[in-house]
């Protein structure tokens, strides 16, 4: 082999890397909060909604799972264009992102819905909880709270999937490696370094993740017992 | 202008064709890969495990995306010249799968209980006897429903085959895309293929998992 490995002309392009790196992470988190509160938006309506939004919900989950994110990036952003909606590509891979990861969401927080058992119900009925409390304090967070660890893993997988936004030219990391690597002519380097960031970045969505569920989960710190 | 018709239909038809071969090379592949790496994963000799680990890691910590980037760019510098997409796609695809089937087969090998090991050692089973008669068949009941399952994610990553020129379905579309010009058409059709090859995947996966848990219910 005769190449030879340069990462110099790379040093000049710290900002860019650093840039798209925080525009990825931009981009996964705005991704993740609309997508965590629309999936478990349905996974509620799946569980207790009437006939009709159990079905449609039960369509749209199997409908996204079921279909690339690259297909559903180029609906939104072509498609939508199409319809005579205008849209810019950073939009167009936000919507696409949320409707995607909120369909895996719905599946996720639905399994930890049916995991509270039937008598936890039945003792908060009997304490004279009204419906919304039930909700609140008795279903909804413990089965977040048991669900999470599936969450986050799902999280950093949408975070690696935001890449692919990239083929609708969205501002994220993977875009502007492809323009560095367009630039240098160094293209081997170029996504060895960005798979490089992509790693880091991994560690610290994971992290980050962790500590968040650390702040919100009270209850578990505490006690350090599962529920 | 043309609209879309047949002729399309044929050619994404064909494209489809190429998802399904792409994704038997990815599965096949990457189960063979994937497997030698679970082995590493639970072996008792520490750097194999290390490295089976570091290996795991560094696949599901990456997107797929740059993974064929890098083989794309990297066979170049090896310096081959001309390179059928469909190799790249398959190295790519490959690596990728091997990574998440390794760690979904390291948790059904280690899902055996371990009085099945230990007793298998007693009765002086060789390591291979152990693990064709004893451990394996336990571990593939367990098994299948996640990797159907995970059959259903290399069937729509092989659409990021069109990034090193494999004209698959997803390149198939934007293809015919930029010829007639009608997104919305071309990308539901696209979508639909794709749906009519995963939903029944997911579905067997489901019913897998249903029959694999009726003690539990």
């Amino acid at each position: 082999m005769t190449y030879q490995f340069d990462f110099s002309s790379l040093w000049a392009y710290w900002p860019e890397f650093l840039q798209g790196a925080w525009l990825t992470l931009q981009l996964s988190a705005v991704s993740t909060v609309l997508g965590f509160v629309l999936g478990t938006l349905c996974a509620i309506g799946r569980a207790d909604g009437p006939p009709w939004v159990k079905f449609l919900v039960a369509s749209y989950v199997e409908v996204i799972r079921n279909t690339p994110l690259l297909v559903q990036v180029f609906i939104v952003y072509f498609g939508i264009a199409t319809l005579g909606i205008k849209v810019s590509a950073n939009a167009a891979a936000v919507i696409a992102l949320v409707v995607n990861v909120g369909a895996y969401t719905c599946e996720i927080v639905r399994a930890g819905l049916e995991s509270v058992h039937k008598s936890q119900l039945e003792a908060a009925d009997c304490l004279g909880l009204s419906k919304p409390q039930i909700y609140w304090h008795v279903i909804i967070r413990p089965a977040i709270e048991r669900v999470y660890p599936a969450l986050t893993s799902q999280y950093v997988l949408l975070m690696l999937a935001s890449s692919i936004t990239s083929q609708i030219s969205a501002e994220e990391l993977t875009a502007v490696a492809n323009r560095i690597q367009s630039d240098t002519f160094r293209s081997f380097e170029t996504y060895i370094v960005v798979g490089i960031i992509y790693l880091a970045l991994s560690f610290v969505v994971r992290i980050g993740l962790w500590l968040f569920g650390l702040a919100v989960f009270v209850r578990k710190r505490k006690l350090g017992t599962a529920l | 202008m043309p609209s879309f018709s047949l002729v399309h239909l044929e050619f994404l038809g064909w494209a489809a064709l190429w998802t399904l071969g792409l994704s038997a090379i990815a599965f096949i592949g990457g189960g063979l890969v994937g497997f030698a790496v679970a082995l590493m994963r639970i072996s008792p000799i520490r750097w194999l495990r290390y490295a089976a680990i570091g290996y795991i890691q560094i696949v599901q910590g990456t997107p797929l995306l740059i993974l064929l980037f890098l083989i794309y760019f990297g066979i170049a510098i090896a310096g081959f010249q001309e390179v059928p997409a469909l190799l790249a796609a398959g190295v790519g695809l490959t690596i990728y799968s091997s990574g998440f089937l390794a760690e979904i087969w390291r948790g059904c090998l280690q899902s055996v209980p371990k009085t099945q090991w230990e007793a298998a050692e007693c009765l002086a089973l060789t390591p291979w006897q152990r693990m064709t008669r004893v451990i394996l068949p336990q571990a593939m009941r367990i098994a299948t429903p996640p990797t159907v399952g995970f059959l259903v994610q290399i069937v729509k990553n092989t659409s990021l085959a069109s990034v090193v020129g494999f004209v698959e379905l997803a390149q198939a579309g934007k293809l015919i895309n930029n010829s007639i010009f009608e997104p919305f058409t071309v990308f539901m059709v696209v979508a639909a293929i794709y749906f009519a090859i995963c939903f029944p995947l997911s579905t067997w996966s489901r019913r897998l998992e249903r029959k694999l848990n009726v003690s539990r219910r």
